[in-house]
């Protein structure tokens, strides 16, 4: 079958043509979509299994990354969406587009109304960085995306990724229900609580982080290539998750 | 309505932290707290609630929004002494703002009313004991830009905040123009009234310019035409900012096309030089286009285009946008990135920006206050803001920032120098013709995209060619949008693939004048329609509307078939676009405003008719004796030179810039075991599924330039060259771009110097033509800003002649691409190149403060023929580490390997390649000799890598080691013995964190 995935953009989004290089390379027929031709046309979000939220700065990030091009899509989009994501497709949100996500609501939404429950703020840094560090995996999440994955090197590039909750309470169910899919396991570039790099939904099937797992489809991307062996482009291990677990749930 | 958002927990805000370091750092240690309050004001949108506006501009889970009265008096915000409030001044466009507006559309629905008034201010609350009043004013200065914002001030308690408010709205109005078209009788004017003209309308024209003008509009048939048309013989406002902003020197290079007459008195002989833009630069290329078939398209267009493979094509252009960041550090860089990226996306039919680089060059960042001329901004400070919109400019456009440096030079306190270069890619054809060749016909539609027009940057171009005085204008200043201009490329990106449009070009200096401008060169004429052009605001005079400088705007050439579709197109995609007018063969810029006439120019005349400068030049060789070194401790001159500011690691800077987005990213900016050892430059992978990469590099030397500008053009060229053969580039297969930043070269009261400065920029084209020459190394674009000097309060500080070789080359298969770091212990290193000794302008020489004798100077034949034979073995994979040796000499580059490799060396000085064996000690290992490189191999290769090499001036020095230690002995004496922790500790300095 085929495997159809739709990395969205527009308005500021920018890491979009390598996502869907990541998920051609596993094998997934991926196309960019702009945000506009899905909010003509909102039932066209139904011809994909896939929906990408590649990062970038939407809208500039003003007065919060993400919140403008979440509102816009929930504005537009949360009944299709909810569809969506009810027919047991997938949504991963990378970077500003993890941000995209959780200011949706869609993740964690405990209450299951879209409440925002958590966020990324700036970096207690204050600055940007782009670096590559390690994270690790939790074996106990029931994400999808990240099945079978123990640690992997992989670069950040954000100013605003420090991961808070609205309350402790919700930091306890995201790790007591095993939320948390990644946390980053030799140093916190921005100051998330608990080193939480990546949360999933508790269907497992939307998946938001952080780091840039399609800034690692190469072995030549690591930035140690020329003095280790480096077999592969580990990040894509995460898209081809997706696109397997696709295959094996659904016929077309 | 003020909604003002701040973090319900403020200790979270890590924009605060940053904030309050800088501030213990350059104010006082004692201020304790900073708390960050966003003030977004909304007026006369009736159907914004003040509940929809606390939910629109928070984050509902970190922050917390408040309408009713002012957050500063909030419990969470409590315990400041001082606030300042910073918003800026009408006309300077803010991105924010747009944003805001597109959020409130979205969120009420429909369009917001025209009259409403949308501002963002941003609110300092400092906790801190009373401070005095030279440091309150310190404070201010880091918040506060006068040029382009205003701002509020409270001292003491809430209490103060009470008795007096915060104002709900700022003042917004900008100054109207009377909307009309000024007649000006040149033709009657004498020369004094012609040179007052000038002067008072920033027109930056001379007297014989002016004259010029004068000429052209008393002759007779052009008389005839005018009455005919109904415009009148009398020259037009319009019509003078045109050509002034045609004629202006950032626009006409006049400098490179004058004649100059240079004197040489080192050999007695006098030569004239009919331009030596002509003569040197477009004379390479030239000699070379038939050695070197990949070359598309040079000069002529917004950047340089050569073969990448059979599919597509790449283009590099390098811009400079010093003028602006002197006024407004951050303002200056943003526009500058983002004005790089249009000339890209400007280049034929339209390129793919996919890297930046920059070269920045401030000031020494140790400079005292009191040194700083009243007016002047200090070093740091300009450092901060250019930083910034570095950061912004690229990270905001999704455009990685892979290469560049920073530099820091007393010459630089004047003028900072920000070169900001973008690399392109567009597929070979496009509509069936070279995608490389703009196509223009009569009848095709004149388009502005992206952008509205405002005051902003008006005069710019005609601006950035006077030396920088007190009494710059404020609208030469204006904030970049990197998202507005993001939407417009991807826009004009899908428009060109469903060809939609002919032709494209960017609108910076000069604004539609230039680029409608030039583009009607293609057609033989236009028609510009200024009452049709969108404007961000009325009262804009109609020439202010022709040569506004307003950013993220393209001009197009849409033929009328498809006009409907591209217009749609761009409604879907958010952006504006307008139909402003049409190509014609007239002959002639036909400018109406309505049924007004308010310009006729002949093409010709705009384009060919300004007057030919006739210069003269005198090259005196400085004296400059050899001496021999002093006794000195090479340890501790190591020590110094690893923390000599150029020298020192600039990975704290470098790390805020995105340097990976698009995935393209093979050798990235720091590279070995712990990322942190520099790299030669950058290797990037533009087609994801090919094996074929891009090098990126640069060369750049200022203070060779003290003995002989000649030596410092070729030196920068060889120090390009040389990193491109260093990551494994293929000597046959690369193109390099000029960029000459000079102080005023025309002799005058103000420049009594002049005759020596041209003779050095003269010099300098000389050896750039004998290096690009000898390199086969062809120049495919660049650009000269001749006027880098600052006169405030009577002060005059020039930069040091500057030029910056940027080169992009090609390499076969990045697979083979090898990096600086040392790989194992055990490994081979050798010297490639003979240590020649000269000093002149080295780093050890600015670090002992005393002139040490000749500069640099590159052995070229014998150099390229080392490359070729290096690219051999590089190919054949003999090759496991490669650095090339610079600033600072072979101690420093074998530093810097080590670091890399966390690995020591043992090396013997016994064994280097000299030229001459009596050199002190300190000369061998800190002079600066190009084309050397220091490499590491397998022993086993050993004989393999000899064999290639076969040169005498190739010698194994030693071996690495897994005692982390650099040695380095000379008659079995260790004159460097320096543990890789005190490499790492003297090479990151504190102050760049």
């Amino acid at each position: 079958m085929i495997v159809k995935t739709a990395v969205i953009t527009g308005f500021g989004i920018n890491a979009d043509r390598e996502l869907e290089k990541a998920f051609s390379l596993v094998g997934s027929a991926a196309e960019r979509i702009h945000i506009q031709d899905f909010i003509e046309s909102t039932a066209k979000i139904h011809n994909y299994h896939i929906l990408a939220f590649p990062g970038g700065f939407s809208f500039g990030d003003h007065f919060g990354s993400g919140i403008v091009f979440a509102n816009l899509f929930k504005k537009n989009l949360k009944t299709e969406l909810e569809k969506f994501i009810n027919s047991g497709k997938l949504i991963i949100g990378i970077c500003s587009g993890f941000q995209v996500l959780v200011k949706m609501g869609v993740l964690p939404n405990f209450k299951g109304d879209w409440t925002p429950e958590v966020s990324l703020i700036h970096n207690n840094t204050g600055i940007f960085e782009n670096s590559w560090l390690r994270v690790s995996f939790n074996k106990q999440t029931k994400c999808v995306w990240t099945k079978g994955l123990d640690e992997m090197d992989i670069p950040i590039r954000h100013g605003e990724g420090c991961f808070v909750t609205l309350s402790d309470t919700i930091l306890d169910k995201i790790e007591k229900e095993n939320l948390v899919a990644l946390k980053y396991s030799d140093r916190n570039p921005n100051g998330s609580i608990n080193n939480i790099a990546g949360i999933t939904d508790n269907t497992g099937r939307i998946f938001g982080l952080m780091p840039h797992p399609e800034a690692f489809m190469y072995p030549e991307n690591h930035p140690r290539w020329t003095s280790e062996k480096i077999p592969e482009g580990e990040g894509i291990k995460i898209f081809k998750n997706g696109v397997n677990y696709i295959k094996e749930n659904f016929s077309n | 309505m003020r909604t003002e958002v701040f973090y319900k927990n403020p200790q979270l805000d890590g924009r605060a932290k940053k904030l309050l370091k800088h501030l213990k750092h350059s104010v006082s240690s004692s201020i304790s707290n900073i708390k960050i309050v966003d003030i977004y004001i909304a007026n006369g949108i009736d159907r914004l609630s003040s509940d929809m506006a606390e939910k629109l501009f928070s984050d509902p889970v970190a922050q917390k929004a408040i309408t009713q009265k002012p957050a500063a008096l909030e419990n969470e915000l409590a315990g400041w002494r001082y606030l300042i409030e910073i918003t800026y001044k009408p006309g300077v466009t803010n991105p924010v703002v747009v944003t805001s507006k597109n959020t409130i559309e979205v969120a009420i629905g429909e369009k917001v009313p025209e009259d409403a008034i949308i501002q963002i201010a941003t609110q300092y609350l400092i906790e801190s004991p009373s401070l005095e009043k030279n440091l309150v004013k310190k404070m201010k200065k880091i918040f506060f830009n006068p040029l382009i914002q205003q701002q509020e001030f409270r001292e003491g308690s809430p209490e103060e905040l009470k008795k007096n408010p915060l104002p709900d709205v700022y003042p917004h109005k900008v100054v109207k123009s009377d909307v009309i078209i000024e007649k000006i009788p040149i033709q009657q004017m004498e020369e004094k009234e012609l040179q007052e003209m000038s002067e008072k309308k920033l027109l930056a024209l001379t007297l014989d310019e002016m004259n010029t003008i004068k000429k052209y509009f008393s002759n007779k048939d052009t008389e005839k035409i005018r009455v005919e048309a109904g415009i009148g013989k009398e020259a037009t406002d319009a019509e003078l900012e045109m050509i002034a902003q045609t004629w202006s020197e950032h626009c006409k290079h006049k400098i490179f096309q004058s004649t100059i007459e240079y004197k040489d008195n080192e050999t007695g002989k006098t030569e004239t030089i009919k331009s030596v833009f002509s003569s040197y630069i477009k004379q390479a290329t030239k000699d070379l286009s038939e050695k070197r078939p990949f070359l598309k398209s040079v000069f002529h267009d917004n950047s340089g285009v050569i073969d990448f493979d059979e599919e597509n094509l790449v283009c590099f252009k390098v811009e400079t946008h010093n003028s602006p960041s002197a006024l407004d550090p951050y303002g200056g860089a943003i526009t500058g990135v983002l004005g790089v990226n249009r000339d890209i996306m400007g280049t034929g039919k339209g390129a793919r920006p996919f890297f930046n680089t920059n070269v920045l060059c401030f000031g020494e960042l140790e400079t005292p206050e009191s040194e700083i001329p009243e007016g002047l901004l200090h070093p740091r400070t300009v450092m901060n803001g250019v930083h910034l919109g570095v950061i912004d400019g690229g990270n905001q456009s999704g455009i990685p920032t892979v290469a560049g440096a920073l530099l820091f030079d007393d010459s630089f306190t004047g003028k900072p120098l920000v070169f900001c270069g973008t690399g392109g890619i567009l597929p070979r054809e496009i509509g069936g013709e070279g995608s490389w060749i703009k196509h223009i016909d009569a009848g095709d539609l004149a388009v502005m995209a992206g952008g509205r027009i405002g005051k902003d940057g008006i005069h710019g171009a005609t601006f950035s060619s006077k030396a920088l005085e007190d009494d710059a204008p404020a609208s030469a200043v204006q904030i970049g949008d990197p998202i507005t201009q993001k939407i417009m490329l991807d826009f004009l990106l899908e428009a060109r693939d469903a060809e939609l449009y002919k032709g494209i070009t960017d609108n910076g200096a000069g604004g539609l004048s230039s680029s409608l401008g030039e583009m009607a060169e293609y057609s033989g004429g236009v028609r510009i329609d200024l009452h049709k052009c969108p404007l961000k605001y009325l009262g804009l005079a109609p020439w202010e509307i022709l040569v506004s400088e307003s950013q993220e705007r393209m001009s197009l050439a849409v033929s009328p078939e498809k006009i409907n579709a591209f217009l749609e197109l761009a409604n879907k995609r958010g952006v504006e676009a307008t139909v402003v007018g049409e190509f014609t063969n007239s002959g002639f810029v036909d400018i109406r405003y309505g049924n007004e006439r308010a310009g006729l120019l002949s093409m010709d005349f705009l384009h060919r008719g300004n007057p030919e400068m006739k210069l003269k030049a005198e090259w005196n060789r400085p004296n400059s004796p050899d001496v021999t070194l002093p006794e000195l401790d090479c340890n501790t001159m190591l020590k110094n030179l690893l923390n000599e500011s150029n020298i020192a690691s600039k990975e704290p800077f470098v790390r805020q810039y995105d340097h990976e987005v698009g995935g393209i990213s093979v050798v990235k900016p720091f590279t070995g075991k712990e990322s942190d050892a520099p790299s030669d430059g950058a290797v990037v992978r533009p087609v994801l599924n090919s094996k074929r990469g891009i090098t990126v590099t640069h060369g750049i030397c200022p203070r060779y330039g003290d003995r002989d500008t000649y030596n410092m053009a070729a030196c920068a060229v060889d120090e390009a060259f040389r990193a491109h053969i260093a990551q494994g580039g293929n000597p046959e297969y690369a193109a390099i771009l000029d960029n000459f930043c000079w102080p005023d070269p025309i002799e005058s009261e103000a420049t009594p110097d002049g005759k020596y400065k041209l003779a050095q920029l003269v010099r300098a084209c000389k050896g750039l033509y004998d290096a690009a020459m000898g390199y086969m190394l062809p120049l495919i674009s660049g650009k000269d800003s001749m006027k880098n000097d600052a006169k405030i309060g009577g002060k005059k500080v020039s930069v040091r002649p500057t030029l910056l070789i940027s080169l992009m080359g090609i390499i076969d298969n990045f697979e083979k691409a090898v990096t600086t770091d040392f790989k194992n212990d055990g490994d081979l290193i050798y010297i490639i190149g003979n240590t020649n000794g000269e000093l002149g302008g080295t780093f050890i020489e600015k670090l002992l403060k005393q002139n040490l004798g000749k500069a640099p100077l590159p052995e070229i034949e014998n150099a390229f023929k080392l490359y070729k034979k290096l690219y051999k073995a590089i190919s054949e994979g003999l090759i496991k580490s490669c650095h090339d040796i610079s600033d600072g000499g072979i101690a420093v580059a074998l530093a810097e390997s080590c670091l890399g490799g966390r690995l020591g060396a043992d090396v013997s000085i016994d064994a280097f390649p000299l030229k001459d064996k009596n050199m002190e000690t300190a000369r061998i290992l800190f002079c600066e000799t190009p084309s050397r490189f220091i490499v590491t191999i397998n022993a086993e290769n050993a004989k393999k890598f000899e064999d290639i090499m076969s040169d005498d001036c190739v010698k194994k020095i030693g071996n690495t080691t897994k005692i982390p230690v650099l040695k380095i002995a000379k008659n079995r004496n260790y004159v460097i013995e320096m543990p890789i922790s005190e490499i790492d500790k003297a090479w990151k300095r504190e102050d760049f964190r």
